[in-house]
């Protein structure tokens, strides 16, 4: 009934939703979830895009959508918003250790990175063996958020989840 | 086409169109960049400004209210409609043209949304931010390359020369300011592209200083974009654009 649903029934609604890229965070977790309000009978749901052009967005909200409705809440409005800018800041400790068991290098350090503008990439420690001897590929990798790494010493090819 | 009478319509089409313009141009490259990791890069930016691009026309269709919606802005307007800047719309060429115009346009849009940032209108700051996250590593991709490629090969350099005189004509109309840029910017809304062009004009003369390439001098500005006026690449660039929903209208994915 949806008289009867809370705010926190809802986020933890919004935390059994895997993120359709990275499955193993959430997009609570990954911080696209933004705000949960309650309006009359309806549900309004605010999320932002990692990327402008992130094309699982549509896909997210399509599984919001179907998971509250599964849950009995139909009546749901999703809204984009795009202040605060997302940052992989919010990324907390538990998801970047979950993306590192996955095998993707975790976002090091703080996004407001000015080696962006020098050429000189960071160092980024395999998410295999933790050597931090690794070479980047290429700036761009498999979607919007990753970079293509590899690691010299066990020689295995990596991604790394930029920091934004 | 008449010019619109609403000035923030007519910018959210700018800003809208040279982005989707754009990334038509870099999404052609799909499958056939130089090296994989090139190929993955433009078409990886290609969908960064689909992304920006949705976004600014999604606004211009709230803000004209006629009950558009960003599709159809994008794919049921003709050429002279289009509002995005000459340079975007200009042919690939070879890889080292593609780089050429994509960091003459990164550099702009850098120091371009740098300012539109503190806009008084809202939905701008928000998305200039935004934006101005992802043309933060597009320049640093192009200009790595301009500077590799210019301080190259004599046959690199060469081809990046010869990409400057054929990219150099469009890009005065970056810079062109009319009427609908001096009402937006009496409301603090729009950007001042003076304060652009000199950041423009020192970032491009660093890079191409280290890429051993010479700024042109003495060029005639094309310029037009503002009236939709193009070259002749952006009908044909459309018809590919657009054929689907031209010839299946209604049609749904």
């Amino acid at each position: 009934m949806i008289s009867t649903i809370t705010k926190e029934e809802i986020w933890n609604y919004l935390n059994e939703i895997p993120d359709p890229e990275v499955p193993v965070i959430n997009i609570v977790e990954l911080g696209i979830a933004r705000d949960v309000e309650l309006r009359n009978d309806k549900v309004i749901v605010s999320i932002t895009p990692t990327y402008s052009g992130c094309p699982a967005m549509k896909v997210i909200e399509e599984d919001i959508l179907r998971v509250l409705k599964e849950k009995g809440v139909a009546d749901v409005e999703i809204k984009m918003v795009y202040s605060p800018v997302w940052t992989t800041d919010w990324l907390t400790e538990t998801a970047k250790e979950k993306l590192r068991a996955y095998g993707i290098a975790p976002p090091e350090k703080t996004s407001s990175d000015k080696s962006v503008l020098t050429l000189h990439p960071k160092v980024i420690a395999c998410p295999r063996c933790r050597s931090t001897n690794t070479s980047l590929i290429s700036q761009f990798g498999s979607t919007a958020c990753k970079a293509l790494y590899r690691c010299n010493d066990c020689k295995e090819p990596f991604d790394y989840f930029k920091c934004h | 086409m008449e010019k619109t009478t609403n000035p923030l319509f007519e910018y959210c089409l700018r800003l809208g169109d040279t982005s989707l313009i754009l990334s038509q141009r870099l999404g052609e490259w799909c499958g056939h960049g130089p090296i994989l990791e090139e190929d993955i890069a433009l078409t990886n930016i290609a969908l960064d400004f689909v992304g920006q691009a949705t976004a600014f026309l999604k606004y211009a269709a709230q803000v004209e209210g006629k009950g558009r919606t960003e599709d159809d802005l994008s794919f049921l307007r003709d050429a002279r409609e289009f509002r995005n800047l000459l340079i975007a719309e200009q042919p690939n060429g070879d890889y080292g043209q593609t780089i050429m115009r994509q960091f003459l346009v990164s550099t702009f849009l850098y120091y371009f949304y740098g300012e539109l940032k503190s806009s008084k209108d809202s939905m701008f700051a928000a998305l200039a931010e935004k934006s101005l996250k992802e043309v933060t590593y597009h320049l640093r991709h192009s200009s790595s390359w301009v500077i590799r490629l210019g301080d190259g090969t004599e046959e690199s350099y060469k081809r990046m020369k010869s990409a400057i005189d054929e990219l150099w004509l469009f890009t005065g109309d970056m810079f062109d300011m009319d009427e609908v840029d001096k009402t937006l910017i009496t409301q603090g809304i729009a950007v001042d592209l003076n304060k652009v062009k000199a950041s423009w004009d020192k970032k491009v003369k660093e890079v191409f200083t280290e890429a051993t390439l010479a700024i042109p001098e003495n060029v005639f500005m094309v310029k037009g974009s503002h009236e939709g006026k193009h070259t002749e690449y952006l009908g044909h660039l459309l018809a590919e654009m657009q054929v689907l929903p031209r010839s299946f209208p209604g049609a749904q994915w």
